[in-house]
């Protein structure tokens, strides 16, 4: 049987030894009517050369197109080195770190994860990851309120993810938390700081870059919102940490939370996951925070070592009184995503955010000068924008898919009042004649029309 | 030595980043960053021997038995990772359309069918992104459920005294509040206590069978008499579905929604902490409120079911697809294991299982349920030891660590006291397991003769016993420079 290594011979030993006349008989407290019938719908097995078959067809299938969406999910370049150690099976096949000492490999990389993205949101403390950025959004938002003690209301952009705001929705609507849209200008793209009374609240979620790729204002936003007893959860995309200013630093005292998801990080875009979810916040809010924290500490002989810290706040302590549900998190993304930043260092990060931020600029420039093409928003904008065309969006990116480019993503289903608005994106990872070809082909779908 | 002690001011890893730095002059300045981040300046090298010396810091099912209870450590097929992380598959963006993604797709969609057939459950969907999301979606569905009908006085949800932490705190998380119920002499829900808990406040009930002390739960019929009796809904804990994979479907005992943990009983990496995968699986009556998104299969293609397709949806555990790579991987297990390997998965676990328990207890160790049929796992307890030599169920975890094993799961559950719950899974071999229970047998002997050693243990790991007091009470949660 695959992966069970019994002899028939094994099997008669230790059945004699446990004193059972069958394997049957070792499941006699099962009632007889429960036994399963025969799988129906799994078949027949396959041999690892089968299997490899079948799959390197089925990934033929999905193929390589020339990519320029993001819209929270980006494309960068991964180096050798990050999954080959990751996939080692010393990380790949370890368990959660609860036995400090049989695991300080992955302990010691926590650490180092967590101190490289305190330094990169500017926040004095992280946990070991979550789930997706989406998840990490929700459970911040729970924290903000849990930490306030009173207000149960959270103010949240429209200009944040709209996935994003839905995992939020669905992660909160039996806990009595009303989310506040806070509408954006037409013009800038960005979310204007509040005029009007907002009444109590727990927090204000600041996105930067927001959803569009436009810059928030980010200094205002935070000063209004601590001038108004909330506090700040910062929603950011790590890579453009590299250059712009850390949440630590907004206004005059900065963001109080900050999560994000930390795929662009070394996490391939893969149909969507594994990602994983990052959060860092300032050390009076650290007894609040969710999921794993490791801490350095020392042995019984004075040596330096690394252990999980603070499990009084988790689940398989507090049980219902936990500050969350949850137990496993993305372990290994966050090894690939510590590797990749070591291998980058402050001044590579700062490359690779830095030609995608030119990139989307030049890409930018070159389709707004097609005729029918326009840039929706007047503002800045970091690595991402929004295009406005004179028609509808469907039809042109189906003509740009059937020439092998996915031309950004349709932002009609969820900004209908965007009117024919497509997002775009253009990494790193692209040549300056990527852009071009995706600039013929647009002028080729527009004017067939 | 920390990656940043081997960091050296305008070292890089030059050939893994672009060329030169572009112009970024549209910027404003007051929007852009003045400090450099705390990221490590190494070379390509540095990085490489720093992180690899750190994963041989690591105990791992690849280099050592993990006889961990309740974390179903078993063999982690390499080619699951190989063909999941094909470039067809790694490069597709998750909004890209599904024209582009039909084999990733078609994987998907005869993964829900598969696990709906060995569940015995009418619909499943992948988007839970780990067990304890899987509990919160499931649960999540109990309310709407309920919600929908206008039956919103069952506020409670019950849970065994024995459950797993994540039972209860998933409850709180949906609105509900919790009543525990005590467990019996032999390990089994109090069925007294589960009859006087139940009445029109009812939510549901969550259980894990077998039970998380090890055994089935003979009374499983009667257990969901009483609770749909009562208005209730019965929700199955996947965290031991590896005991009865292929055996027994939880549609079969009436459970009316499931979580599985793919990390566990399919077999994908846990990967030092996740990322795990926990779909779940539901009965007819709760098809209306699934997470999205579902994949379906239409006219010979597959696409996603999203929000507009579910409108009665408890909504999206994740922005995107769930963990798609933790789900290709379960699948091509699925594959190689095929129907026969499936049905054999419970019965060699129990195998084990049972062997184990039996030559432990010729060694001398104390089962908790000795009356029992073990299930896939089963429980030793170390009371009688730590009242004679002072040594505890820690302690001889510890020592396992200078044998070369992973420590079973130690102070789970809580209900057994000095307890080691030991799940050997299906995929160990017979001179494994002989091999760790001579391992057993020596620090049983140790203990006795020299318990101030096993005390002190472990003695070969990279650090010794760790002062968790202080970690927690001066946390030390980020390296700062010593300038």
């Amino acid at each position: 049987m695959p992966f069970i290594p019994h002899t028939d011979a094994d099997v008669t030993q230790m059945l004699a030894a446990i004193g059972a006349p069958s394997i049957d008989a070792l499941f006699d407290e099962i009632p007889a009517a429960l036994r399963s019938g025969k799988l129906t719908q799994v078949p027949e097995a396959m041999t690892e050369m089968e299997i490899d078959r079948l799959m390197q067809e089925r990934a033929e299938l999905d193929g390589r197109q020339l990519n320029f969406i993001g819209a929270g999910a980006y494309e960068h370049h991964i180096p050798a080195a990050v999954w080959q150690i990751t996939t080692r099976g010393e990380f790949y096949s370890a368990y959660t770190p609860y036995q400090a000492e049989a695991s300080q490999g992955t302990l010691q990389l926590i650490y180092e994860y967590q101190t490289m993205m305190a330094s990169l949101t500017g926040m004095d403390v992280s946990n070991a990851s979550l789930y997706d950025g989406g998840s990490a959004l929700a459970e911040a938002v729970l924290m903000a309120v849990r930490a306030h003690k009173g207000a149960m209301r959270v103010l949240m952009p429209k200009t944040v993810s709209p996935l994003y705001r839905a995992v939020v929705r669905s992660m909160v609507k039996n806990q009595h938390i009303e989310l506040v849209e806070l509408d954006y200008d037409r013009v800038s793209g960005t979310t204007p700081v509040p005029t009007a009374d907002m009444g109590d609240f727990a927090a204000l979620v600041i996105p930067q870059p927001n959803f569009f790729g436009a810059l928030e204002d980010v200094d205002a936003l935070t000063d209004w919102a601590h001038a108004h007893g909330g506090r700040v959860i910062a929603l950011t995309n790590p890579t453009s940490l590299a250059l712009l200013k850390a949440p630590g630093q907004w206004g005059a005292q900065g963001a109080d939370i900050v999560v994000g998801d930390g795929q662009p990080l070394g996490a391939p875009l893969a149909n969507g996951g594994p990602y994983y979810g990052f959060m860092t916040c300032k050390q009076a809010l650290v007894r609040q925070m969710p999921g794993r924290i490791v801490g350095r500490t020392v042995d019984l002989d004075g040596k330096q070592g690394f252990t999980l810290t603070l499990q009084a706040r988790e689940q398989h302590i507090r049980r219902s009184k936990a500050t969350s549900n949850i137990c496993t998190n993305q372990g290994l993304v966050v090894t690939a995503s510590t590797i990749y930043m070591s291998l980058l260092g402050p001044q590579g990060l700062k490359r690779v955010a830095a030609a995608s931020h030119a990139n989307t600029r030049s890409l930018l420039a070159q389709l707004c000068a097609i005729p029918g093409v326009k840039q929706a928003f007047s503002g800045h904008c970091f690595h991402e924008a929004v295009l406005q065309l004179d028609r509808p969006v469907a039809p042109v990116l189906a003509a740009l898919q059937a020439q092998g480019i996915l031309g950004g993503h349709d932002l009609g289903a969820d900004y209908p009042e965007l009117g024919n608005a497509l997002l775009i994106c253009a990494t790193e990872t692209k040549t300056a004649a990527d852009l071009q070809r995706y600039a013929q082909q647009l002028s080729l779908a527009l004017n067939n029309k | 030595m920390l990656i940043f002690e081997h960091s050296r001011p305008h070292r890089a890893a030059h050939a893994q980043m672009p060329a030169h730095t572009a112009d970024i002059s549209d910027l404003p300045a007051s929007l852009l960053r003045q400090d450099e981040p705390l990221l490590p300046q190494a070379s390509e090298m540095d990085v490489v021997r720093h992180y690899t010396r750190l994963s041989q810091k690591n105990f791992s099912i690849d280099t050592q038995f993990y006889p961990l209870g309740s974390c179903t450590m078993k063999y982690n097929p390499r080619a699951c990772n190989s063909l999941a992380m094909l470039p067809g598959f790694l490069a597709r963006h998750p909004f890209a359309p599904a024209a582009t993604g039909q084999g990733f797709l078609a994987s998907m969609y005869e993964l829900q069918e598969m696990l709906k057939d060995v569940t015995g459950m009418a619909g499943v969907s992948l988007a839970p992104m780990a067990g304890a999301q899987g509990e919160f979606a499931g649960v999540a569905m109990i309310r709407a459920y309920h919600d929908a009908r206008g039956d919103h006085a069952r506020r409670e949800i019950i849970v065994p005294n024995a459950a797993h932490g994540t039972n209860p705190a998933t409850a709180v998380m949906c609105g509900y509040t919790v009543r525990e119920i005590p467990t019996d002499k032999e390990g089994a829900v109090d069925m007294e206590a589960l009859q006087a808990a139940v009445g029109p406040h009812t939510a549901g009930l969550m259980l894990t069978n077998p039970s998380t002390l090890g055994v089935f739960e003979k009374n499983i019929q009667q257990i969901q008499k009483i609770v749909h009796d009562a208005g209730g809904l019965l929700y199955y804990d996947g965290a031991n579905l590896n005991a009865i994979l292929g055996r027994v479907k939880p549609g079969d005992m009436g459970f009316d929604v499931i979580h599985m943990n793919l990390h566990k009983t399919f077999s994908t990496p846990h990967g030092g902490g996740g990322p795990g995968a926990g779909p779940v699986g539901v009965a007819a009556r709760l098809l209306p409120y699934m997470p999205v998104p579902v994949v379906a299969r239409e006219n010979g293609l597959y696409r996603l079911l999203v929000e507009g397709d579910i409108p009665a949806t408890i909504g999206r555990m994740s922005a995107n697809h769930g963990n798609a790579g933790v789900l290709l991987r379960a699948y091509i297990y699925a594959r190689m294991l095929g129907a026969e390997g499936m049905h054999r998965v419970a019965e060699f676990a129990t195998l084990n299982a049972n062997y184990l328990l039996a030559e432990l207890q010729k060694a001398g160790f104390d089962i908790a349920f000795p009356t029992r049929r073990a299930s896939h796992e089963f429980i030793v307890t170390l009371k009688k030891l730590k009242d004679e030599t002072g040594v505890s169920a820690m302690d001889f975890a510890k020592r396992l660590l200078d044998y070369g094993y992973h420590a079973p799961t130690t102070y789970f559950p809580m209900l057994v006291p000095e307890c080691l719950l030991i799940e050997p899974t299906e995929t160990e071999s017979k001179e494994t397991l002989d091999a760790f229970v001579t391992a057993m047998k020596t620090i049983l002997a140790e203990a006795y003769a020299t318990p101030d050693m096993v005390k002190g243990a472990p003695y070969t790991q990279p650090v010794r016993r760790l002062d968790d007091v202080k970690a927690a009470r001066e946390l030390d949660l980020v390296w700062q420079p010593a300038d």
